[in-house]
């Protein structure tokens, strides 16, 4: 594989192409702006996450109140058996799924498909809004059959409610606003604002989509399974 | 090769990691599913989250088929929140301490 910038130095001499990058009269990084806008947005947004399941660690340490059982909590009856976590394993294969249906998106993008673009971006927002969905009945029944609040729960420490409202609250709002987020660049993708300027706009979309799933994946073990 | 000057893989690949991490998802929830206990648990959830989010970086956001100078700067900065773990899991410890001596008696 040759390298686009033939002026710098390729993949295979990668530590003095780092050199180079960084001393060279030139941009340090050879991709488009709004790519490295975001994922200089999705650094910002590894600290918040990333602040936010520290202290859900430092309030874990610290109780000596017995922590809610997430297992049992979210359980699903089906058929008469119980499974465990059955609901968050169904959210989390849902949200795995559209960060691949997310990444064919780009690659089509990248391949000039307009059409099998738009279809792929308009199936991850479905099932992201499927996913919220499942957020919002998964809250409800906390707040109303569990009796979960911020402030206290009737299953032990009364920590438990803020840290899992902050934590998925958030999480869930970062869904949400992916949704729209795609559903504004797909329908500019299927108007064809695109096809001078480059497509180069579904893959940042696509790095924000993804980084709301790699979150979920940190959420779901540290605080569904621990 | 694109205008954003990057090597794009094929689609089978990405139908490849998607199968790859529906397998980790669903080993994370057969560690559940058997009541696992202790440190085996522990570090079977660790190290399946670590496998699922570094092939959601390296193949879905295309960090792989980054320059080194881009990736270096993208991995050193959040490194940072270890230093932030260190301090919350002494400081957890002391709350907990402290509430065992005064809140339980």
């Amino acid at each position: 594989m040759s390298d686009a910038k033939p002026t710098v130095a390729g993949t295979g001499d990668s530590w003095s192409g780092l050199v180079s990058d960084f001393s060279a009269d030139k941009e340090t990084f050879p991709i488009p702006w709004g790519k490295l806008m975001m994922w200089i947005f999705l650094i910002g947004d590894t600290f918040i996450f990333g602040i936010f399941l520290i202290a859900y660690m430092a309030v874990r340490m610290s109780v000596t109140d017995p922590w809610p059982d997430t297992v049992e909590l979210f359980a699903m009856t089906i058929g008469g058996t119980t499974f465990p976590l059955l609901l968050i394993a169904i959210m989390t294969f849902i949200l795995i799924t559209s960060s691949g249906t997310m990444a064919m998106a780009v690659n089509y993008a990248y391949r000039g498909d307009k059409r099998k673009t738009v279809l792929f971006m308009a199936l991850t927002a479905v099932m992201g809004l499927v996913f919220v969905s499942l957020q919002a009945y998964e809250w409800a029944k906390l707040i109303f059959v569990d009796g979960i609040r911020p402030w206290g729960n009737p299953l032990g420490a009364s920590q438990f409610g803020a840290i899992f409202f902050m934590i998925t609250g958030f999480h869930g709002l970062h869904v949400l606003g992916g949704v729209i987020y795609i559903a504004l660049v797909a329908r500019k993708v299927h108007k064809g604002h695109y096809e001078k300027k480059g497509y180069s706009i579904v893959e940042i979309t696509g790095l924000y989509w993804h980084f709301v799933d790699l979150v979920w994946v940190f959420i779901f073990a540290f605080f569904y399974l621990w | 090769m694109s205008e954003s000057g990057q090597h794009h893989p094929s689609i089978g690949l990405f139908i490849k990691v998607w199968i790859l991490l529906f397998v980790l998802s669903f080993f994370s929830y057969l560690v559940e599913y058997y009541h696992l206990e202790g440190m085996l648990r522990w570090s079977l959830i660790i190290l399946f989250m670590i496998l699922k989010a570094a092939v959601i970086v390296a193949v879905f956001m295309h960090f792989m088929w980054e320059r080194l100078s881009l990736q270096l700067s993208l991995v050193l900065p959040p490194l940072a929140l270890l230093v932030l773990v260190a301090i919350l899991a002494i400081e957890g410890n002391y709350t907990y301490v402290t509430r065992l001596m005064f809140f339980t008696q």
